[in-house]
């Protein structure tokens, strides 16, 4: 068998909530997934035995080259606060700010993960007036830099590859890694901002069970209402690069199955959309924010037309919490 | 410091959520002081700041990735309260259900992930149990810990379906849930409770709920327990032969803001118990205390309403970025066993009342708890009522002030919401570890962690002494929302 696939996982500046999403694994689970795949961990701060100065002495092991670290996965945002210190997160019992340990480590891991948007870009921890003065790994938001700086590439040759989603889906994290550890994930296979396309290059839009009531522009008006959450409910799922409605979550959930709107949470600065997550911004009765790829007078013309022939059944189930009016069953006597 | 005192500083202090730091002064084999430092600040209180108060519901999870349904709960509380606006029922039972169902998700993994791998530490291998919790709870590939974690993304099904994922779901709203449930929906959330229920009833408690609920005593427990086959029985044998009945206790002072609420009244009573005799829950005593947070504000006790979140990184007397809350000026502890003695349940009153709050104890009120909220989960699920409204609507105030009080797995939760222009002003919270890990305060009482690891023994040339990371772990804190 070849040698295992050594993983080690840091947090900083985040929730630890894909941690927690990551621990949803299922089919196979988490550990049967990893093992099946050769991966090994060599530190989560989850899961690992090792604490204090065990896990202290394993660091200085992998810095010194004695393990070969082959992914560094980072969680969280990194804090460069205050005043470019990074004291707002001292890794504890080593008296250095993390922010140190992460450059150190990224400069010998084979490649570098960003687990979550927080890591990516530097997600809502770098909300508002970003008290932390947080970043991503190798964006500060849209703009390329971050923590790593523009021109990082780990010694196998990526950037920093960016498995942005607040949470991340466990399966865009086990199967980046399995990519990585396979040899299969090369630059041509991240998008623009770094993310793996295999999840990026679907939109939330896709297999969203409220697509017929966008088709006719039936909306929900209020929390609850089964319609289409684009037009009034702040929804951004024509315009979010992620497969959730495809993929699913915990079972068989999304976002917008749950009833609230797509907040873009894989996008870098999706934190400051510029008016309340639940608000659809308008220009003349017109949402400000329409598919990316799609010319707007077009998009304009064929809502006007999709309300005018809309249904009387998806008009009056949009504004209800349940199916009002069932779809009709053709005629079964002409069969 | 003695001569004889030597100083131990313990981290990265893992399998807790979050980051975590203790200082130890020890001599003659065992603590003589600690000083817990959370050394990870974000700022959220200041990043809510100036934003629409509806945002609260996509900022205040985020705070947490593990208690992020709680965030999320006292968030839609506080802004419900704000507008005077009252939850549907089935609103109310879909928001019970779903943080029952984080709660009780959290405590699996903290016993089976995060507390009881650290009992096959190879230090133990001399124990009598070394074998069967070795096989078990070996970290992150033990049988135990990953059929938890199955059990446990199993059970997160109920998320899946009710809130669209977990963590962080927007399916709690000031006026109810987001998403209404079928009759279909009911069937597949009993599948997924049931299935919850035999696994654990198999594995955990080896033998049905309702036993495990009715147990009145120390002694029905111990004798409940004996040669029974289970996790819980394999805990309680190790428990007795270290002697965790007498580690870890701190002041006995609880607090619990009450859960699950209901037609009449809440499934868990809200208020304290101190001294030996419960009281009623003063809100309005609450203060937090800066003098040794790393924050400005040092000169007087706040109350929430008035609270201030301004880092003083120059600050050389602070030692930590968690706050220092006390409910009438004193420390209190929060979390399972807390909320099961406030509450009065027989077997939690007699554990505190003869051991105190022991790691036994803490570890004992969990799992307790676990059978209790699993048990009446599925009765909720069967309330539902599919044709009446779920989500009932409201209008924001341009002003105003309220605030949100729930239970998060490790305890009390409070959000302190400011209103202005039709902006959040001021945002304040105060988390269970917060209360639990707090820092002294202005007349050097220490929080509940720091006063529990006094005289935890320390075995020469132990780095990380393991009673510590015991006593430290039956807290089960969480340090994300501890400072948020």
């Amino acid at each position: 068998m070849s040698a295992p696939f050594h993983i080690l996982w840091l947090q900083s500046g985040g929730c630890g909530g894909c941690t927690m999403s990551l621990l949803c694994a299922e089919a196979p689970d988490l550990a049967t997934t990893l093992a099946g795949a050769g991966i090994r961990i060599l530190w989560h701060p989850t899961l690992s035995e090792e604490t204090g100065a065990e896990a202290v002495a394993l660091f200085a092991r992998i810095l010194a080259g004695e393990i070969p670290l082959d992914a560094l996965c980072v969680e969280g945002a990194l804090l460069r606060g205050p005043n470019g210190t990074g004291r707002f997160h001292i890794l504890a019992g080593t008296d250095r700010p993390m922010l140190e340990w992460v450059r150190e480590l990224a400069a010998v891991a084979r490649h570098v993960v960003a687990v979550g948007t927080c890591a990516a870009y530097g997600g809502v921890t770098a909300a508002g007036v970003n008290p932390a003065d947080a970043c991503g790994l190798q964006y500060d938001g849209r703009r390329r830099g971050g923590a790593l700086g523009v021109e990082f590439r780990a010694r196998g040759g990526l950037p920093v590859v960016n498995v942005a989603g607040c949470p991340t889906h466990p399966n865009w994290v086990t199967e980046t890694l399995m990519l990585l550890s396979a040899g299969l994930l090369a630059e041509p296979d991240l998008d623009v901002y770094g993310r793996p396309r295999f999840y990026a290059d679907y939109l939330v839009h896709h297999g969203c069970p409220r697509n017929e009531y966008y088709e006719y522009k039936a909306s929900a008006e209020k929390m609850s209402d089964l319609g289409c959450m684009m037009e009034h409910l702040g929804c951004l799922g024509t315009q979010a690069h992620a497969d959730c409605n495809t993929r699913l979550w915990n079972g068989e959930g999304s976002c917008t199955r749950g009833g609230y709107a797509c907040i873009n949470c894989t996008a870098p600065e999706f934190e400051e959309p510029g008016h309340a997550f639940l608000d659809t911004p308008k220009i003349g009765g017109i949402p400000v924010g329409l598919p990316t790829d799609m010319p707007k007078a077009w998009f304009i013309a064929l809502s006007s037309l999709a309300k005018a022939a809309t249904p009387e059944r998806l008009r009056r189930n949009a504004t209800s919490d349940r199916v009002l009016t069932p779809p009709m069953v053709r005629d079964i006597k002409k069969r | 410091m003695s001569e004889n005192t030597t100083r131990l500083v313990v981290g990265p202090f893992n399998r807790v959520e979050g980051d975590l730091e203790v200082r130890l002064d020890i001599a003659d084999g065992a603590v003589r002081a600690a000083y817990v430092s959370s050394p990870l600040f974000r700022g959220f209180e200041r990043i809510l700041e100036g934003r629409d108060p509806r945002d609260a519901l996509v900022i205040a999870p985020r705070i947490c990735g593990i208690c992020s349904v709680s965030q999320s709960h006292a968030a839609a509380l506080a802004l419900a309260e704000l507008q005077g606006l009252a939850p549907t029922r089935n609103g109310r039972r879909a928001t019970n259900l779903m943080v029952a169902t984080e709660n009780v998700a959290d405590h699996l993994t903290h016993f089976h992930v995060f507390f009881m791998p650290d009992f096959a530490r190879a230090a133990y291998a001399g124990r009598p149990w070394f074998g069967a919790v070795e096989r078990g709870f070996k970290a992150a590939r033990g049988h135990s810990v990953t059929r938890a974690l199955a059990t446990r993304a199993s059970l997160l099904h109920v998320m899946g379906l009710l809130a669209g994922r977990w963590p962080h779901t927007l399916a709690l709203q000031p006026g109810g849930v987001s998403r209404s449930a079928d009759p279909r929906d009911q069937m597949r959330l009993l599948a997924t409770l049931s299935a919850a229920r035999a696994a654990l009833e198999e594995h955990l408690f080896a033998g049905p709920l309702e036993e495990v609920e009715a147990l009145s005593s120390v002694a029905e427990l111990e004798a409940w327990a004996h040669g029974r086959g289970g996790d819980f029985a394999l805990f309680l044998a190790i428990a007795a032969d270290l002697g965790l009945d007498r580690l870890g206790r701190a002041y006995d002072r609880f607090l619990s803001y009450g859960a699950y609420p209901g037609d009449e009244g809440r499934l868990y009573r809200a208020g304290t118990f101190a001294d030996g005799r419960p009281g009623p829950l003063q809100v309005e005593a609450i203060t937090e205390d800066h003098s040794f947070a790393r924050m400005e504000g040092r000169e007087a006790p706040h109350a929430p309403f008035e609270g201030s979140t301004f880092p003083d990184a120059a600050d050389e007397t602070g030692y930590t970025w968690c706050k220092a809350p006390r409910l009438a000026g004193l420390p209190f502890e929060t979390g399972a066993l807390a909320r099961q003695v406030v509450d009065g349940h027989p077997l939690a009153r007699d554990l505190v009342a003869r051991e105190g709050a022991s790691v036994r104890a803490r570890v004992v009120g969990r799992l307790l708890e676990t059978a209790r909220t699993l048990r009446v989960m599925a009765a909720w699920v069967r309330e539902l009522e599919p044709a009446a409204p779920w989500c009932a609507q409201g209008e924001l105030p341009a002003a105003g002030r309220a605030f949100g009080l729930t239970e998060a797995a490790r305890g009390a939760l409070g959000h302190w919401l400011v209103v202005e222009k039709g902006r959040i002003a001021r945002y304040q919270i105060i988390a269970p570890t917060t209360w639990n890990f707090s820092p002294r305060d202005a007349a050097g009482v220490p929080g509940p962690l720091e006063a529990a690891l006094v005289g935890a023994p320390v075995a020469l040339g132990e780095t990380t002494p393991v009673s510590v990371q015991h006593i430290v772990r039956a807290f089960d804190p969480c340090m994300v929302c501890t400072v948020h």
